[in-house]
Formats: structure tokens, sequence, C-alpha cells
């Protein structure tokens, strides 16, 4: 009981009289913005990444396009995404947005969503295999293009397929940017560690750390979980 | 309308196609029946280019549309067809699986393509089902819908891949009347199908493929009576 007082002392001299909520509160938000924004950019190049896969090669044109794609998944998936960030931040963008106060945020924005685009092109290649070849041929069939027929009728179906795998890399690049804080981003680990240093304190500040971010994923399945059921009204499946 | 000349396709090293000559003359509804495995449905899906032929020609109106310079999107849009598993998009309603292509191709508005789609559902029978999806119908309104579909575009062929081969017994005869309507309104069609009272009954020519060939043609009433050849006359025996 007297370890429990302890606990809820400490968090209250860190967290309220001092200027933890504060601190952690900024972490939240560079945390989020860095998740959601990454995810955003990682769809959309992963469904360029993989149509880039799926399209037919029968022609030079299109086996340019397969052959990038797949050197771009390797690469991409065969490095550490902590890596990339720090080849991003010291070394290519160096003198990026250099009189930008959120530099280091947006580079890790950029970076984690072209490191998640390699994995959501794998993903969105299997929801687009899973969808009938009959619906392509109908499209064809009609005189639509194949672009049309890809962006109104397989894309649409492919993503319904695979939003649970969306979700799950929601929830990874949400863990995932624990790291941006090496290339400066004040995210949730960072503003914690700072938390550690000034107050001498590491398992209270440590503990609500890791509270944090599982509400964080736990409100994420949620509000993909209702995304799912919305996305699936009108289909008797 | 429709010239085929030395029409070959392969798949790998099986030859599916072995040499086809056929001419498809505007109104005329051609039948074609045979065996599975003799080439049907490959034959259908070159007419269109939804398979690529290994050599010989589709020429469609004048045009060879197997060559790389042709616009092929344009060509469909001329050739409608009908698959065996309906096809239709089952992210879309009944009434935007119809107006999708008339929209997008045509230039119509979305009032205009409406109104079009749903005097063609009500020929049909199915305006009431113009807001369901794909999955809220039978097999028998499905291709009922997917007809219509193809309809919308107003083309000047109709391609028919064995229809009524996937539907309940019970729902074939549905699909087969639109069939017969639109075949009495003079459209050109040319139907896959093991549905022999159908080619008798509508088929201005049927057409017995064997072994990616055509071996036999002849209008129904002959053809049925006269088979010519052992195979066909060994496949009557066991479908009539």
């Amino acid at each position: 009981m007297s370890s429990f007082a302890g606990f809820f002392d400490i968090f209250k001299r860190i967290y309220i009289e001092g200027d933890g909520l504060k601190l952690l509160g900024e972490g939240l938000l560079s945390t989020v913005i860095m998740a959601v924004f990454a995810l955003v950019i990682g769809v959309l190049l992963g469904i360029i990444v993989a149509i880039f896969k799926v399209i037919p090669n029968n022609n030079f044109f299109t086996k340019i396009l397969n052959a990038f794609a797949n050197v771009y998944i390797a690469v991409i998936r065969g490095t550490p995404v902590m890596v990339q960030l720090l080849l991003a931040y010291y070394a290519i963008f160096v003198s990026a947005f250099r009189e930008f106060r959120f530099r280091a945020l947006i580079i890790a924005i950029i970076i984690f969503g072209i490191n998640s685009s390699a994995y959501v092109a794998e993903i969105i290649r299997s929801g687009i295999l899973a969808v009938d070849k009959g619906q392509m041929e109908a499209g064809r069939s009609l005189g639509l293009s194949y672009a049309t027929t890809m962006k109104k009728i397989v894309l649409p179906q492919a993503i319904k397929n695979i939003l649970p795998a969306l979700g799950n890399e929601l929830i990874v690049l949400i863990k995932e940017t624990s790291v941006a804080g090496f290339i400066t981003v004040f995210d949730l680990t960072r503003a914690t560690r700072s938390l550690v240093a000034d107050y001498y304190e590491a398992f209270v500040p440590y503990i609500t750390l890791a509270a944090v971010y599982l509400i964080l994923v736990l409100g994420a399945t949620f509000l993909v979980n209702r995304l799912e059921r919305r996305m699936r009204k009108g289909d008797n499946r | 309308m429709i010239t085929v000349s030395g029409l070959k396709k392969s798949f790998g090293n099986l030859e599916v196609l072995k040499g086809i000559d056929y001419t498809i003359e505007k109104g005329e509804k051609i039948v074609v029946i045979g065996p599975s495995g003799s080439g049907k449905s490959t034959f259908l899906r070159c007419l269109n280019l939804l398979e690529e032929p290994t050599s010989g020609d589709v020429i469609f109106e004048g045009v060879k549309i197997n060559s790389p310079e042709v616009e092929i999107d344009k060509i469909r849009e001329h050739m409608g067809m009908v698959f065996q598993q309906f096809n239709l998009f089952n992210n879309l309603t009944v009434l935007e699986n119809i107006t999708l292509a008339p929209m997008k191709i045509k230039g119509l508005s979305k009032e205009e393509a409406d109104e079009e789609a749903i005097k063609l559902l009500n020929r049909v029978g199915l305006a009431e089902k113009a807001d369901s999806f794909p999955a809220q119908l039978s097999g028998g309104q499905k291709q009922r819908i997917a007809i219509v579909r193809a309809l919308a575009m107003n083309p000047d062929v109709m391609l028919f891949d064995e229809p009524t081969s996937a539907l309940d017994p019970e729902m074939v005869g549905e699909v087969l009347n639109v069939m017969k309507e639109l075949a009495e309104e003079g459209m050109t069609m040319v139907v896959v199908t093991h549905e022999m009272g159908f080619a008798r009954e509508v088929a201005s020519k049927v057409v017995f493929m064997d072994e990616g060939l055509i071996t036999e043609e002849a209008p129904p009433e002959e053809f049925f009576a006269n088979p010519k050849t052992a195979r066909c006359k060994d496949f009557l025996s066991k479908v009539l």
C-alpha cells in the first residue's frame, strides 16, 4: 500500500505539480501527428507502388515500373527505419527546410511514410489480387480503361478487404515513431526521457509512457473497427 | 461485322485455338456449342481481346483490332459482354453498375444515365432493385442486370459467355427470355451456351467447335437434323 502511495506521490510531483503533463502533451501531439500523417503518406505511396507491381508487365514501360517497385520494396524493407531516419536527417536532407521550426518532425513524417509505404504496398497488392479478376474483365469489356477500372472498382474492394491489416499498420506506426527522438523530434518517448532526467525518477514516467501508448493503440483499434463496420454495411456477407 | 481469320491462341505450350476462320454478319445470332475444353470461351474472349490472339486477325467493322495501334477501349465500347459469373461490380449499387460506363465513357450526366438505366431496368422487370447491391440479388437477377449493364452502352454486338451455366435451373428461363427479346430486336449476338433449346429457337447459325477448330456450321434445323461429323453426332447424342 505504501508503495502505491509512493507511486502516486511521485506521479503527482511530476505530472500535476511539475511540467510533466505539459511535456507529455507536447510529445503526444508529435507522436499522433507523425503516426497519422505517415500512414496517409504510406497508403498513398503504397497504392502507387502496389499498382506498379500488379500492372500486367507486357511492355517495356510496365516492366520498368515492375522492377522499380521490387527494388523500392526490397531497399525500404531491408534497412532499419532508424537507419533511414539518421541518414535522412544527418546526411540527405541536411540543408532542406533549414529555417523551418518543425524540420525534424517533417523529416520524420516523410521517412516513416516512405518506410510504411513498402509494407502497405504489399498489403494492398494482396488486397488487389484477392479481388476476383472478373471485376477487371467486366470493366474492360465495357470499354473502361485499366486505370478507371482499378480506381472505381478494384481498389475500393481491395481497401475494404485489407482494412484490418491497415489498422495493424497504424498500430505499428504509433509505436515505431518512438525512435524519432534520435533525430530530435520531441515525441512521447523523448518527452518522458527528459522527465526522467529532470526528476531523477524512472519507474513512474516509463510506466506512464507505456500506459499512454497502450491507450493510443486501443483508441486506434476502436476507430478502425468502427470504420470497418461502416464499410461493410450494404454487403450481406 | 466481325471477321476472324487464322486465329490461334496458346496458353504456354497448350494450343487452345488452332486456326479459326469465321465471319459474323450484322444481325446474326451465332450460337457456339461444343465439348468443354474445345476453345469456345477462348474464341469468344478473343473477339473483344480479353484474350490476346497468338496469331491471326480479328477484324471488327473494318478495323483490325488485335494490332498495337488500335485503342482497344474504344472498340470495346461497341461490344457488350456477359459473363458466366455475372461479374457485377460488388462495390456499386445496381444503378451505379449500369451508369458507370455511360457516364465515364460517353460523358452522360448522372440524370441522363439514371433515366436510361431505369428504362432498361423496367424492360427486365428489375427497376425496384436499382439501389440494391449485387450481393442482395439472386443469380438470375444478377445476370439480367449484367445484360442491362452491357446494353446501356448501346453496343453493336453482344457476346455471351455461358450466361446461364452458373444459374439455378429455375432461373435459366428468365435470363434466356431477356436474350430472346434482344434477338428479336435485331441485336447481333454471339452466344456460347449449352442450352440447345435456345440454339434451336434463336440461332441463325449454330457453330460446333472441337479441339480448337470450328468443325461444323449450319442453320439450327439442318444442324440438329444432320450433324456431319462423328464427334458432333456423339456430342449431340449426349446433350439432347
